[in-house]
């Protein structure tokens, strides 16, 4: 076991991702936050709050996207849906879906599938906290990265939020 | 993740924790179903066939459109204008349509058990839309979310189930249900169509008296005498029954509470219920309709993984 991002660490990264995302977007004009579910939409919520605390007077969409019923692994396993919840039109806008851990890109790719059912959106950008390099299955690549990492599949990659696991940190697990 | 059971036969068959899966994702197909694109890929590897050999008109629209919004091929079987009428078993019938690789079978049938006869000789997943007077399990399901939906729970909810008793599949299939999910359940209607096994076997209260089921519930179901299945006559007059157990808006304003109105369809306006009530604000019914998709889309989803 190893620790990648300790807790005040994870808490400057999610500020400098939110800090890029407003470089690109400055004023977050015509642009949306799509957080993933189910664990993707931690990250999603603390970057959405730090984006209101750099941008006061600004609204801006906020939306959580769940993609089992688009995952290519169905006929293996079911997975419990979630919510989703894209209460705006997502046509025109700029797009930034939001995700703890990039690995194999599958999850990115069954989100893309299910985000184009809402509309058609000018610009899809991926911001992840954990980029597990040379593990992609799909030529699918991260905007914002919080922390790049090279892992071998043996291993696993778990983002504890204080939400579900009473602590903050990203560990790597020998398995 | 997955159902406990490979076929979905009936509620009877269920555990509690199988219907939360179900409810639970049928919420999630309820939001699909708001979207501009209206529909998932989910199913898209696999072809259902509904073999209908009683008629229907909202359970098999609702499969169908249940099976188009998750991307499922369909074929659909009539009894009437089939080889049916030429004398072929029904077991033939299905073995002919299974060799042209069809993966799950959407039943109603007139003869209770039929598809668990079926779900004995065949591989494929087979959901019951109602056979004869046993079960009608989806219709219970989508009438459950419904109440989920407008009472956020079902434990301790009073529901009464009124009418044909004895004849109505959804009737059980609700009483299972409810039982499982810890709803006090009431059945009201003439003694000759409320069976004794209601209350000795399933542990329902039995009124005959439709006020008395009113004063005591949150939610009515009301059912359609099914002339179709009595061979005798068990009242005398629908204009009779309409007086004793009919509902009327005058009947529900006197209660004194607000209910909820329910109706599995269709309707014979005028004899269980009078149409001030079926399209008053104290009526659900057309949101069990639209809720009927989504409980339907669930139910496909979970059953189509069987040979995985």
């Amino acid at each position: 076991m190893k620790t990648i991002l300790a807790k005040e660490q994870l808490h400057l990264t999610v500020q400098r991702l939110a800090c890029q995302i407003r470089e690109d977007y400055p004023d977050l004009q015509d642009t949306v936050l799509i957080g993933l579910q189910p664990r993707g939409v931690f990250l999603s919520n603390k970057i959405a709050q730090a984006l209101q605390q750099l941008l006061p007077q600004q609204t801006f969409h906020y939306g959580k996207l769940d993609i089992t019923f688009y995952r290519d692994d169905i006929r293996k396993e079911l997975h419990r849906a979630n919510k989703t919840d894209i209460l705006f039109n997502i046509e025109n806008k700029n797009v930034i879906l939001i995700d703890d851990v990039l690995y194999t890109g599958r999850t990115i790719r069954a989100a893309l599938d299910a985000l184009v059912d809402f509309g058609r959106p000018a610009k899809v950008a991926l911001c992840v906290l954990i980029d597990r390099r040379f593990s992609r299955e799909f030529p699918i690549q991260p905007d914002y990265v919080g922390r790049s990492i090279d892992t071998i599949v043996s291993q696993k990659v778990k983002v504890h939020w204080l939400e579900t696991d009473e602590q903050e940190y990203v560990e790597l697990l020998d398995s | 993740m997955a159902l406990s059971t490979k076929h979905l036969l009936g509620i009877k068959d269920l555990h509690k924790e199988d219907i939360e899966l179900i409810l639970h994702t049928a919420t999630q197909f309820k939001e699909v179903l708001q979207r501009p694109v209206k529909k998932v890929p989910s199913l898209r590897d696999i072809t259902i066939v509904n073999l209908f050999y009683e008629n229907s008109t909202r359970t098999r629209i609702s499969f169908e459109l249940a099976e188009k919004r998750l991307s499922a091929d369909t074929i659909n079987f009539t009894a009437s204008g089939s080889s049916a009428a030429k004398g072929e078993t029904l077991l033939d019938t299905v073995n002919n349509i299974l060799s042209m690789k069809v993966d799950m079978v959407v039943m109603r049938h007139s003869a209770s058990g039929a598809p668990h006869f079926l779900a004995r000789h065949i591989p494929a997943a087979i959901i019951n839309a109602g056979d004869g007077i046993n079960e009608h399990p989806t219709q219970a399901l989508l009438d459950a979310f419904s109440m989920t939906e407008k009472f956020g729970s079902l434990k301790g909810l009073k529901v009464a189930i009124i009418g044909d008793i004895m004849h109505s599949r959804v009737a059980l299939s609700n009483i299972y249900l409810l039982n499982k999910m810890g709803a006090e359940v009431m059945v009201a209607g003439p003694p000759t169509l409320i069976p004794p096994y209601i209350t000795t076997a399933l542990g329902v209260k039995v009124t005959y008296s439709l006020k008395e089921a009113l004063q005591w519930c949150d939610v009515a179901n009301v059912l359609r005498i099914q002339l179709e299945r009595q061979n005798q006559p068990l009242f005398s007059s629908l204009r009779e029954y309409n007086l004793s157990y009919g509902i009327n808006r005058r009947l529900l304003e006197n209660l004194g509470k607000e209910i909820v109105i329910m109706h599995p369809g269709p309707i014979n306006r005028g004899v269980e219920l009078d149409s001030d009530v079926a399209d008053g604000p104290f009526s659900i019914i057309l949101h069990q309709v639209e809720n009927g998709v989504a409980v339907r889309m669930a139910a496909l989803y979970l059953l189509s993984n069987r040979n995985a």
